[in-house]
């Protein structure tokens, strides 16, 4: 399989670094405007993870910190989906690290302050890697939505963070998926450092009756899409400097 | 006319404050889930090279040290190969070439043992210096931020071509870490302000 150039990536579909209202952003974006290069071998190539590095309840957040016997309160999902890459090919061996809060809506946390209580059978963390094709799926509970200090009376939307790794340190992502549905959406800072309504959609999953297992769990569908690459045919020129 | 239809890569959101939950569980206190925090151990008695030790902090535009930022980096092994997905072969099985951290929660410090790496060819076969690439998270950074460390006297550094191709010469030593003292290498990261780091659209 040959590593060629990563697509560049299009700000535009991207969060503005420097969102006035997301108020961290505002001493933590870069104020130089980034410096547009081509990959090379170290943007192309990264870290891979076996299957075999995986516990065996890693992808199942309703009983991977629950006390035997016991498991996590809330309401109980199904998150799957396949990560692709921009030309719409499945990303085999795609690690998935994904965190969260509890159903009321409280992380695990030390510098969490929210007055919602702990769950102690639920920790909020989780992973797991695609397979031949690129599927992924987990199990946890719905997060609770939460408020958070930004403005006075902003809360944040059902959600589940996603950390991802394609086959590239250059692809490397941190996203978050949202529930369809949820009218706190359009209200966010955090969602509406994304300007494209199209580029918000892409992070919110629809529930999927189809993989709902009855009596059980619902299931929600998400896809994630990583940089693609470039053909590497015509790659062999030499570059001016 | 045919269309296009590439897909459109997923836009990035912020990796907040608990980034900790998801990527350093042990870290944070979340213990029982995994045995270990991946990427809290690059090398082990038999990794090839020079040992050294990569420590920094990354500033706000205040000058106030982050203390919630997540910090990866990955790296070629000592003959400059890449663990996996380089062409030219695999690298050495003793170095995972790849690196995460959590700033410490009072200090913000963050910290790798590491190897120094090897060259790594540019696209068009000329060697670029030895240079780790940075990877940065945080709550407020809405896309994750990319940059590279070189080393200080290093010969290869004034000719390396992708350092060559900065308009603005005066803001590569942004990019250079300081030998803090023997095999340790402070790389200071700068959000905003005079001494801004350069990071890239890459
Ligand atoms: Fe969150």
């Amino acid at each position: 399989m040959s590593d060629g150039p990563l697509f560049h990536r299009d700000r535009t579909w991207h969060p503005k670094p420097l969102s006035p209202d997301y108020k961290t952003s505002v001493v933590r974006s870069p104020q130089k405007a980034l410096l547009s290069m081509n990959t090379t071998l170290s943007e192309e190539t990264g870290p891979v993870f076996a299957h075999d590095m995986l516990g065996e309840l890693d992808n199942d957040l309703i009983l991977n910190f629950a006390k035997p016997g016991e498991m996590a309160l809330g309401q109980r999902i199904i998150v799957h989906g396949r990560v692709l890459d921009e030309n719409g090919r499945g990303v085999p061996g795609a690690l998935l690290e994904f965190w969260q809060a509890n159903a009321g809506g409280r992380y695990r946390h030390a510098k969490e302050g929210y007055l919602a209580p702990l769950d102690p059978n639920f920790g909020g963390c989780g992973r797991t890697i695609t397979d031949a094709d690129g599927q992924y799926s987990f199990r946890t509970i719905k997060p609770g939505a939460y408020p958070w200090p930004n403005g006075v009376n902003d809360w944040r939307p059902a959600h589940i963070h996603f950390s991802v790794f394609g086959r590239s340190f250059g692809q490397r992502l941190i996203t978050q998926m949202y529930f369809e549905g949820d009218p706190l959406i359009p209200l966010c800072p955090i969602v509406r450092t994304i300007s494209d309504p199209e580029a918000v959609a892409q992070l919110i999953a629809p529930l999927d009756m189809n993989n709902t297992v009855p009596m059980d769990a619902r299931a929600y569908t998400f896809d994630i899409v990583l940089r693609g690459r470039r053909s590497t045919m015509f790659e062999n020129r030499m570059e001016g400097n | 006319m045919q269309k296009l239809t590439p897909l459109k890569e997923s836009p990035s959101q912020t990796a907040g404050p608990y980034v900790h939950i998801g990527c350093v569980p042990n870290f944070c206190g979340i213990t029982g889930v995994y045995d270990q925090d991946l990427g809290s151990t690059m090398v082990n008695d038999q990794t090839k090279g020079e040992r050294i030790t990569v420590t920094g902090t990354v500033f706000d535009g205040t000058g106030t040290p982050l203390k919630d930022a997540l910090v990866e980096i990955w790296q070629a092994d000592t003959d400059g190969i890449y663990k996996t997905g380089d062409p030219r072969g695999a690298g050495d099985p003793n170095f995972t070439g790849w690196g995460r951290a959590a700033g410490d929660y009072d200090t913000g410090i963050w910290t790798f043992e590491t190897i120094k790496p090897g060259a790594v060819p540019f696209p068009d076969g000329r060697m670029m210096a030895p240079h780790i690439a940075f990877w940065i998270v945080a709550r407020g950074i809405n896309i994750g931020l990319q940059t590279r460390i070189y080393f200080p006297n290093d010969p290869m550094v004034a000719n390396d071509p992708w350092l060559t191709r900065i308009e603005h010469q005066n803001r590569v030593q942004t990019l250079i870490a300081k030998e803090a003292s023997p095999a340790t290498f402070q790389f200071d990261i700068h959000l905003q302000g005079p001494d801004e780091t350069i990071f890239f659209d890459v």
